[in-house]
C-alpha cells in the first residue's frame, strides 16, 4: 500500500481490472468439481421416475459392499427445503409430486460401480396435474387494483383482449449444480456453486437441527447461476450432508448436464390475458391483466416471482384504471423457480406484444402509441409508486428509435421476409417491497495488512461482484484500487448481506459497503490503511442496509412504492423470416439501457449483452419438451442456446440517469436485459405480417401463427 | 502410455478408453479443462491435440498416443488470448473460458469477425452473448 498522499485515480466508471480475471484465463480458478478431499466418495440421487403417486417399495438391487445408502429417516432434524413455505422435502418419504424427485442416495469411491448400482422402486400411481390453468391448487393469488377498472373500460373507446404464452426456460449455466459435503470435528463444511451461502447454512441448520456455528457453507468458484443457484443448491448441499454424515467422510455430488436440466428449476411458464381499453388516440383508459404461472409441485420461491411478474404486468405504461390478478398454480412437474428476470419476462412479454397489437388495431405507428403512453417522472405505477426523476422510459425509446435507425429500416424492410419491432420496459432493483428492510442485510469491511478486505455474503457469478465492489469501496475510502481485495464468501466468515439476487448486489450491497468505507474513513482519522494498521492494528466495520426514507410498501394491498428504483430500457430487434422452414433468425438487436451508473462500463456491457443473447434464445430456439411432466430432451444437442452462429450483432447504448439511493447513482442491471428480447422479436415478426403471441418462436409455433392468420378476416398480408 | 502433454513428454498410466477429460483432470491434475455437458455439445473441454481443437470428453485416452496435447496451463498465463480476455471482459464466470481461448488459438493473430464465429460456433458461452469474446480473440 502506498503512504502517498497523492490521490488515486478514482476507481468508479473506469473498466479496471476484473479481480478474478487472471485466474480464470489461467484456468485456475477452481470450481466445485476441480476440489477433491482425501477420502472423498462421489454422491448419486436416486430419483423418481412418475410424475404422481405413492411409494409402494424400494429395493436395492446391487452389491452393497463399499456403498453408503441414505433415505428420509437419516435426517435429524426437519424433512423440508426451509426457504418460504415448508413443503418441499429434502427426500420424498411415501408422497411423490413429480418426476425425478429425490427419494434415496447413494455414495461410493468409484463412480463407475456408484452409475451402475441399481434401485428398483415400486409406486401406486395417482393422475397427474400437468395443466396450471386446470390445477385445483393456487399456491399464490394476488391482486392489484388501481383506479375502477369499469370507470377505465366505459372511457375506452375501444376495448382489445389477447393472451400470450411463455415456456419453460433451462438456465444452462455451462457449470452443473454440485456441491461437496465435509464432516469435520462435530460439524460439516458445504463447499458449492451457488448464488445463496446463507440459504444454504438456513437450509442446513433446519434439516440436521444443528445450531449455527456447526455448518460452515463456503461458495466455490461459480460458472454462471442465473437464478439457477439460488434456491436449488439447498438441496443438494443437504442431501450431500446426509451421505457424509453417515459415511464419515467428505462426499461430493455433481449433476451431469441431464440431470441437471431433468431435476432442477426452470423459469415459470405462463399464461397472461390482457383486456385493455383505450381512447382512438391510443391513450389507455383500463388495464385488466390476468396471469397464471406454472409453479410446479412444490412452492419454493414462486409467491415472488407471480409478485415482481405481476408489479411488471402493465409495462412502463401511465394509466388510471388497472387491475391484476395473479395466481401460481401446482402442476406435478419439477418446482419451478428463480430466474433472471423472476416473473417480469413472462408478464412484460405479454404486455409489449400486447401493445403492438393495440397499435395495428388502431393503426398507429408503435412508437408513437408508445411515446404517448410511456411513464414519465411524476406519473403514478400500478401500485400507486409516483415515480421520480429517474425515470428515463420515454428516453430510452427515443434514443433507441434513433440509434437504431427505425424508421428507414420499417421503410426499406415493408413488403419483404425482414421486420423490425421494439420493446419498452423497465425492471425494480432490488428485493420486492419490504424486502430488503426484512432482510436487514449487512455487509463488513476489514483492514488488513494487506488492504482493505472486502467482507460479504454476496457471490461472484460470473457478473463481476468483486470488482465492482472493490471499485466502490477504493472511491469511498480514497485508497487505490489494488488495495481493497474480496474473499471468498464463507458463512463462518462474512455477514448475511442478503441472497445475490434481484439486480441488487450493486445497488443494495454496494451502498452498504459504501457506508463501511465511509465510517472506516472516518475512523482513519486521515491515515492511510497502512499508517493505522501499523500503529493500531486491524480494524472492521460493519453496516447494515437502511431503507431509503419515504419509502412505503403494504403486502397486504399491494399498494405502495414497489421498488426503490427502476432501471428503465428499450430494444429494437431486426428479424429474417426463411419462407421455407419458418425459421426466424436475428440480424441485430439494438438495446438502450438507463442503469443509473455504470460502475464498471465494461461489465455492465457483459450484463447487457449476455442477458440479451439469453432473451434471444428465450424468444426463439430454447424449448422445453415437457412429456408426463418430465423434460424430454434433457441434452444440450436437442436443447439448444445460442451459439455465436444464433447471436446477431448486439449495439449496446448505456444511459445513465442517476437513481437517488444506489452508490453513485446506480440501479440494478443483472436482471433488466432478459425483459426485453423477446417482445421485441416477436413484435419484429409482427411487423412482417404474422399474428405470434407465443415464444419460444420455434418454427412450428410461427407456422401455427401463419395458419391461423390465413382463416382470419381481419388478417394482414402475409408474404411468405 | 507416453505422450506428449503441454510441452512435456508424460507417461500415464490410465485405461485406453478413459476419456481424455477425466485423464487431464484426474490423473495429471489439470483442472482447467472444464466439463460442461460430457456429449460434446459446449466446448468447455476444449484441448488441442497436434494444434487441432478438438473436445477432450469425446476423445479416449487411447487416441493420444504419441500425440502433442495442450491444455490452457500449457499456455502460461500471459498468452496474448489470455490478456486480452481479461482486459476485454471476455470472461465473466469463465467456465467456459479455457475453452474459448484453446477454440480461439487455432485461429491465429487477428482473425475476422467471420473466421472467430465459426471458429468458436462449438463452444458455447452462457454470461457474454459472445460479444467481449469477439473483441478479446480479434484483439489478440
Ligand atoms: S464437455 Fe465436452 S463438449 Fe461439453
Ligand atoms: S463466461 Fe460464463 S459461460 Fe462463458
Amino acid at each position: 500500500m502506498h503512504a502517498s498522499k497523492i490521490a488515486s485515480p478514482l476507481a468508479v466508471g473506469r473498466n479496471v481490472p476484473r479481480k478474478d480475471s487472471a485466474e480464470k484465463v489461467a484456468g485456475a480458478a477452481k470450481y466445485v468439481d476441480d476440489l477433491v478431499f482425501p477420502g472423498m466418495l462421489y454422491g448419486r440421487t436416486i430419483r423418481s421416475t412418475i410424475p404422481r403417486g405413492r411409494i409402494a417399495a424400494t429395493r436395492l438391487a446391487f452389491d452393497q459392499r463399499g456403498f453408503v445408502v441414505a433415505d428420509y429417516r437419516d435426517i435429524p432434524g426437519r424433512n423440508v427445503v426451509a426457504l418460504i413455505e415448508d413443503d418441499q422435502p429434502f427426500l420424498a418419504e411415501r408422497e411423490i409430486r413429480h418426476t425425478a424427485e429425490p427419494i434415496l442416495l447413494l455414495a461410493h469411491e468409484s463412480r463407475d460401480l456408484l452409475l451402475r448400482a441399481h434401485v428398483e422402486i415400486g409406486y401406486e400411481r395417482e393422475n397427474p396435474v400437468l395443466d396450471p390453468e386446470s390445477s385445483p391448487t393456487a399456491f399464490k393469488s394476488l391482486a392489484i387494483d388501481k383506479g375502477e377498472i369499469e370507470d377505465g373500460f366505459s372511457e375506452a373507446d375501444i376495448i382489445i383482449e389477447g393472451e400470450y404464452r411463455t415456456g419453460h426456460q433451462e438456465h444452462i449455466y455451462i457449470e452443473t449444480n454440485g456441491v461437496i459435503a465435509v464432516p469435520q470435528d462435530g460439524g460439516i463444511t458445504l463447499l458449492g456453486s451457488m448464488q445463496c451461502p446463507f440459504y444454504v447454512h438456513k437450509a442446513l441448520k433446519s434439516m440436521l437441527g444443528w445450531s449455527d456455528e456447526r455448518i460452515r457453507v463456503v461458495q466455490t468458484e461459480t460458472g454462471g447461476g442465473f437464478g439457477g443457484k439460488e434456491e436449488y443448491p439447498s438441496l443438494i448441499a443437504g442431501h450431500a450432508a446426509l451421505l457424509a454424515l453417515k459415511a464419515n467422510r467428505p462426499v461430493k455430488i455433481v449433476y451431469d448436464r441431464a440431470e441437471d436440466m431433468i431435476a432442477t428449476t426452470k423459469r415459470h411458464p405462463a399464461i397472461v390475458r390482457h383486456r385493455t381499453g383505450v381512447k382512438r388516440d391510443g391513450r389507455l383508459t383500463a388495464m385488466d391483466i390476468d396471469i397464471v404461472m406454472d409453479a410446479g409441485a412444490y412452492v419454493t420461491l414462486s409467491p415472488v416471482v407471480l409478485s415482481r411478474g405481476a408489479i411488471h404486468a402493465a409495462g412502463p405504461y401511465r394509466c388510471d384504471h388497472v387491475r391484476v390478478r395473479g395466481r401460481a398454480m401446482m402442476t406435478n412437474t419439477p418446482p419451478n423457480g428463480a430466474f433472471r428476470g423472476f416473473g417480469a419476462p413472462q408478464t412484460q412479454f405479454a404486455v409489449e406484444v400486447h401493445m403492438e397489437r393495440i397499435a395495428e388495431t388502431l393503426g398507429i405507428d408503435p412508437v408513437k402509441l408508445r411515446e404517448t403512453n410511456a411513464f414519465r417522472p411524476g406519473d403514478t405505477t400500478s401500485t400507486g409508486q409516483i415515480l421520480g426523476e429517474d425515470c428515463s422510459a420515454l428516453d430510452v425509446l427515443r434514443r433507441a428509435v434513433r440509434r437504431s435507425g427505425f424508421r428507414t429500416r420499417q421503410r426499406r424492410y415493408a413488403g419483404t421476409n425482414r421486420g423490425i419491432g421494439l420493446a419498452l420496459f423497465y425492471h425494480g432493483s432490488g428485493f420486492t417491497g419490504g424486502g430488503e428492510v426484512r432482510l436487514a442485510s449487512k455487509a463488513s469491511l476489514g483492514l488488513t495488512e494487506r488492504g482493505v478486505q472486502i467482507l460479504v455474503a454476496s457471490t461472484e457469478i460470473g457478473q463481476g461482484t468483486r470488482t465492482m465492489h472493490a471499485q466502490i469501496v477504493a472511491d469511498a475510502l480514497g485508497v487505490p484500487f489494488d488495495d481493497v481485495y474480496p474473499v471468498q464468501p464463507d458463512t463462518s466468515n462474512v455477514p448475511d448481506s442478503g441472497p445475490t439476487v434481484a439486480s441488487r448486489t450493486c445497488m443494495v450491497v454496494g451502498r452498504i459497503l459504501q457506508q463501511c468505507a465511509e465510517e472506516m474513513k472516518t475512523r482513519l482519522g486521515g491515515m492511510t490503511p497502512r499508517e493505522f494498521f501499523a500503529a493500531h492494528g486491524p480494524m472492521i466495520v460493519t453496516s447494515e442496509y437502511e431503507g431509503p426514507s419515504g419509502i412505503k410498501w403494504d403486502d397486504s394491498t399491494y399498494r405502495g412504492d414497489a421498488y426503490s428504483t427502476y432501471a428503465w430500457a428499450c430494444d429494437v430487434a431486426e428479424v429474417e423470416i426463411n419462407p421455407d422452414t419458418f425459421e426466424v433468425r436475428p440480424l441485430k438487436l439494438t438495446c438502450v439501457h438507463d442503469i443509473g451508473k455504470a460502475i464498471h462500463p465494461v461489465l455492465v456491457a457483459g450484463q447487457i449483452e449476455g442477458g440479451t443473447a439469453q432473451g434471444i434464445g428465450y424468444a426463439l430456439i430454447e424449448q422445453v419438451v415437457m412429456r408426463e411432466g418430465s423434460m424430454a430432451n434433457a441434452q444440450l444437442t436437442n436443447y439448444t442456446i445460442p451459439t455465436t452462429l444464433d447471436t446477431p450483432p448486439i449495439d449496446v447504448v448505456i444511459v445513465e440517469n442517476p437513481s437517488r439511493y444506489g452508490p453513485h447513482g446506480a440501479k440494478g442491471v443483472g436482471e433488466l436485459p432478459i425483459d426485453g428480447p423477446a417482445p421485441a422479436i416477436v413484435n419484429a415478426v409482427r411487423s412482417i405480417g404474422i399474428d405470434l403471441r407465443e415464444i419460444p418462436a420455434v418454427p412450428e409455433i410461427v407456422m401455427k401463427a401463419i395458419d391461423l392468420g390465413k382463416g382470419k378476416t381481419d388478417a394482414r398480408h402475409v408474404p411468405l | 502410455m507416453i505422450f506428449t502433454l503441454n510441452a512435456a513428454t508424460v507417461d500415464v498410466d490410465a485405461h485406453p478408453m478413459k476419456r481424455l477429460l477425466d485423464v487431464l483432470r484426474e490423473e495429471c491434475g489439470l483442472t482447467g479443462t472444464k466439463e460442461g455437458c460430457g456429449e460434446g455439445e459446449c466446448g468447455a473441454c476444449t484441448v488441442l491435440i497436434d494444434d487441432a481443437a478438438v473436445c477432450a470428453c469425446l476423445v479416449p485416452f487411447a487416441q493420444v498416443r504419441d500425440a502433442r496435447v495442450t491444455t490452457i496451463e500449457g499456455l502460461g498465463g500471459d498468452h496474448p488470448l489470455q490478456r486480452a480476455f481479461a482486459e476485454e471482459g471476455g470472461a465473466q464466470c469463465g467456465i467456459c473460458t479455457p475453452g474459448m481461448i484453446m477454440a480461439a488459438l487455432p485461429l491465429g493473430e487477428k482473425p475476422s469477425l467471420r473466421k472467430v464465429r465459426e471458429g468458436l460456433a462449438g463452444n458455447l458461452c452462457r454470461c457474454t452473448g459472445y460479444e467481449a469474446i469477439y473483441r478479446a480473440v480479434r484483439k489478440a
